[in-house]
């Protein structure tokens, strides 16, 4: 046994240090399945104070450790450490209070996302972040990866709604981030540590901010016989002033995919199709939908469809929600990319990503966040044939500079991670690199927090892309 | 003896200053003077001549823009596409520049609705304390690669960088806006009323109070579904109020927007609605305003900041002086950490923009 773990086995009780292989293979990989490592152990601490030991453990014996939540994270952001300490916060899931009043929740790292929402629902209120791995990613995980949803354009990425932080930082220390105030005085290190993706520090304990719950929807579904009509059409309605809650787009395979899965009784034959969703106050809402179906008339879309009831709605937002997932009754395997380009550049990026995808010989079906600009290409392909895996990749990896290139980003939602570590030198310069570097050794001399993620660096060729358990269970969908 | 201002015209120069001098202070639009005011050997960097919007596509809802522009021109730029920026940044007039609103961390009552600065902040380029040019973010709205620099920055006060450029996201701006001004019998209806109206899926621009018992309400959007929307509001509180439209409420929250409370220094305090009975209770005569259903105070003081310093500290809260003389504008509880510490180090080890010129040198 490595000499340090007995004093691992002081701070942890049985059961809550794992060291045995057969222990250990759960925690070997997250959603990003190309990698695995084995760690030289897993703890699964219950308390802050725990945490903090553990990670004091890390800084004595200079081993490095991630921090775990679901295991979610597409881009191997939860990877364990060869050798290193795997930091399981699953059962670190309490909500330790909801103040309706002041309309916060301070939850756990461990507290699943849905969970917030519905803790909040009794008193009209809910978390807005909504990744569509919501029924099982932590709030922690959320923190570290910024994680987005559907809603991003008006209400922000997971960084607009939490308010405050208890952190151990690499160094063992526990540091207070933020308050239960919206405003703050000095440098925001809250809004450095969202996003920062584990290599900062470990939060504990998170307030979040709750919303009221928008009165009513209003959800419009439009299809369209062309891509580039539905792209012109997301356009138009951001030309006419209105601010929807959010603005999708499907393209013709991911509509097929999303139709085998679901029925969710999407037009079949169109090229394109464009969800729509206003929400607020009733009167608003109702003269706004009046602007929006003129919008939408004017586009060109050849049936347009208004959920009339809360079922129509969730019906619509069901094939949506399930396009990813379904791809697979298209094809073997696939990747799902993860970039973003100006809104205005939707058309080309698409038309571009049509080119390669005929040059490489590889379907890629498209379903975004429109309003984002916010793509989620998926490449097909079948790891059975030889070298098709490889073309993947590299199809892949052009979309992204491409993404880049349109003055956009190698990532809106899923994280840099391990996966895409190689690609941020397309988007920083090396100066832009290192400052965040000095800032990172700063905090962790010994980069032990995550090591080897975020930054450039030599990374194991990709191997595999595919359904995360749970996904393949139907438990999940990707965005 | 402080040396003249320097004017730098690009990011270039900026860097040089930086790397040719012991000690700077930026300095924008000069509307928080109580923030830029040089100590003795620091040489101030004004910034207004690094101006100009750079790239603003209103189909994006985004802009760039260099970070001595002043926030009247920006504005004025978006209204001509009907945008406009939502954390509604104060002293627009005053010439305050995005490069300062950012650094000050800067919020007005319009927050309420869509969030603060650092909910629209995308991107920022800036200059460390070793002159090297760094970017953070980008200029799409949605974005999770890198660290999240373009945050770090707000709030930072001149002290992390020097800010050269900022990408910010925008909305559109409402069409039309209507404000109800509503009287209470005291704080605790005042109060009541507000937390009712903050949890209940009424949407309002602003949700002010006017202490002792007025709360101020904005209501903003279509024009033909405002009148419906005043009328609920006024059915929701109970209380008809007194209604403004028109010119004299675009005068009423564009003279609010100046922050010309009082006499003395201007301070910001940062809290939540639960702190105000307390508040209220110590704060006697001072002039003052809590924004965005209690999460922002705006003061006017006009007797000894080390008073109200201890007054903060008491109660747990920290503050922010903009205007007046003090040679530390952060007061009340000291929100300095041992993370806050090592990043400034990171950078800027040399202590370049350290608040007291000499402190930092350890
Ligand atoms: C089917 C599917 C759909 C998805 N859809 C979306 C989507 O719509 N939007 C989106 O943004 N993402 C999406 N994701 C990605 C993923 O769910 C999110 O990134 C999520 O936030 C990860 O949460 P987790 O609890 O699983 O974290 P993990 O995967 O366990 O960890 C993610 C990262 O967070 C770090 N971490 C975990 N806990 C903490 C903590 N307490 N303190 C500090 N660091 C910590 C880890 O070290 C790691 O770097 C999807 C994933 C899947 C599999
Ligand atoms: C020698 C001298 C003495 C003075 N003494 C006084 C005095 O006693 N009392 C008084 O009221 N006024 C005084 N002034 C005037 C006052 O300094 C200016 O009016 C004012 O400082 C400039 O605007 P501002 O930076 O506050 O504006 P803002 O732009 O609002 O700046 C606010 C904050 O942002 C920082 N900042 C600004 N731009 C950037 C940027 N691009 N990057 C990073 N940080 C930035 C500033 O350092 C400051 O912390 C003095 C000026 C001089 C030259």
């Amino acid at each position: 046994m490595h000499a340090a773990l007995s004093e691992l086995e002081r701070l942890f009780p049985p059961g809550r240090l794992l060291h045995r292989p057969g222990e250990l293979v759960p925690y070997e990989s997250d959603a990003l399945t190309a990698f695995r490592a084995r760690p030289l152990a897993v703890v699964l601490p219950e308390s802050h104070a725990e945490v903090e030991a553990a990670v004091r453990w890390c800084a004595k014996h200079q081993i490095p450790y991630v921090a775990r939540g679901s295991g979610t994270s597409l881009s191997g952001g939860s990877l364990p450490i060869d050798g290193g300490l795997l930091i399981g916060l699953n059962r670190m899931n309490r909500l330790l209070r909801l103040d309706p009043q002041e309309r916060i929740a301070v939850v756990q790292p461990g507290f699943i996302n849905l969970q917030v929402s519905n803790a909040a629902a009794p008193y009209g209120l809910y978390y807005a972040p909504d990744p569509s791995s919501q029924p099982v990613s932590t709030i922690g995980g959320n923190l570290a990866f910024n994680s987005g949803g559907a809603h991003c354009l008006k209400y922000g990425m997971t960084s607009n709604h939490v308010l405050a932080a208890r952190v151990v930082l690499p160094d063992g220390e526990t540091v207070e981030l933020g308050s239960e105030s919206l405003e703050n005085t000095g440098p925001d290190w809250l809004g450095l540590l969202v996003g920062s993706e584990g290599l900062l520090g470990i939060a504990t304990e998170i307030t979040l901010r709750l919303l009221p719950k928008p009165e009513t929807y209003h959800t419009v579904l439009a299809a369209y016989d062309s891509l580039a009509k539905a792209g012109e059409a997301v356009a138009a309605v951001v030309a006419s002033g209105l601010l929807p809650g959010a603005m999708e787009i499907m393209d013709s395979l991911a509509i097929e995919a999303a139709e085998a899965a679901v029925k969710a009784g999407y037009p079949l034959e169109a090229r394109a199709l464009l969800i729509v969703e206003l929400e607020g106050e009733t009167p608003q809402v109702e003269a706004e939908a009046r602007y929006l179906e003129e919008v939408i008339q004017k586009s060109g879309a050849y049936e347009v469809r208004v959920a009339r009831s809360n079922e129509e709605r969730l019906k619509i937002w069901k094939g949506r929600k399930a396009a990813f997932s379904a791809v697979g009754r298209l094809s073997p395997d696939y990747i799902v990319q993860d970039g973003v380009v100006p809104r205005s550049r939707l058309g080309q990026a698409l038309a571009e990503i049509e080119k390669l995808s005929a040059r490489y010989g590889l379907r890629v079906a498209n379903v975004f966040h429109a309003g984002d600009g916010n793509l989620h290409p998926l490449i097909l392909y079948n790891g059975r044939i030889a070298g098709e895996l490889e073309r993947a990749e590299e199809l892949a990896g052009e979309i992204l500079k491409l993404c880049v290139a349109l003055g956009g980003s190698i990532t809106g939602e899923h994280g840099v991670g391990m996966e895409k570590k190689a690609y941020m030198t397309e988007m920083f310069a090396e100066a832009d690199l290192a400052a965040m570097r000095r800032i990172r050794l700063a905090l962790d001399p010994l980069e032990l927090a995550n090591r080897g993620k975020m930054f450039p660096g030599e990374a194991p060729a990709l191997q595999f892309h595919g359904a995360h358990p749970l996904e393949k269970a139907g438990v999940i969908s990707r965005e | 003896m402080s040396t003249p201002p320097l004017q730098p015209t690009s990011a270039a120069e900026v860097q040089e200053a930086v790397r040719t001098h012991r000690h700077l202070l930026p300095r924008g639009g000069g509307s928080k003077p109580a923030l830029s005011r040089p100590h003795e050997g620091q040489t101030v960097l004004d910034m207004s001549g690094l101006s100009g919007v750079l790239e603003y596509d209103p189909s994006e809802y985004v802009f760039v823009a260099r970070a001595g522009t002043r926030l009247a021109e920006v504005e004025a730029l978006l209204a001509q596409h009907g945008q406009y920026l939502p954390f509604d940044p104060p002293l627009v007039a005053q010439g305050a520049t995005l490069g300062g609103t950012v650094a000050a961390g800067l919020s007005g009552p319009m927050r309420q609705r869509y969030g603060g600065l650092r909910d629209f902040i995308l991107g920022v380029q800036f200059v460390d304390g070793e002159g090297q040019l760094v970017r953070g973010g980008g200029k799409v709205v949605k974005n999770a690669a890198g660290f999240d620099l373009p945050k770090l920055m707000v709030g930072s006060l001149g002290r992390l960088g020097i800010l050269t450029e900022v990408a910010f996201k925008v909305f559109p701006a409402p069409k039309a806006t209507a404000t109800l001004l509503v009287n209470f019998p005291g704080l605790e209806a005042a109060l009541e009323a507000l937390y009712r109206l903050a949890g209940s899926p009424i949407e309002l621009y602003a949700l002010d109070l006017q202490p002792p018992g007025t709360l101020v309400l904005r209501l903003g959007g279509l024009p033909e579904a405002l009148p419906a929307r005043l009328e609920r509001l006024q059915a929701f509180l109970g209380r008809g109020g007194e209604p403004l439209s028109g010119e004299a409420e675009t005068a009423y929250w564009r003279s609010l927007n100046e922050l010309n409370l009082g006499e003395g220094a201007l301070v910001k305090v940062a809290l939540t609605a639960r702190r105000i009975p307390a508040l209220e209770q110590a704060l006697g005569q001072a002039p003052r305003r809590y924004l965005s259903a209690g999460h922002l105070l705006y003061l006017a003081w006009n007797a000894e900041l080390k008073a109200l310093d201890a007054l903060l500290q008491a109660q747990g809260l920290s503050g922010l002086v903009l205007k007046g003389a003090t040679h530390r504008p952060q007061i009340g509880i000291d929100l300095g950490q041992a993370m806050g510490h090592k990043v400034t180090k990171a950078l800027d080890p040399q202590g370049k923009f350290a608040q007291e010129p000499y402190a930092a040198q350890d």
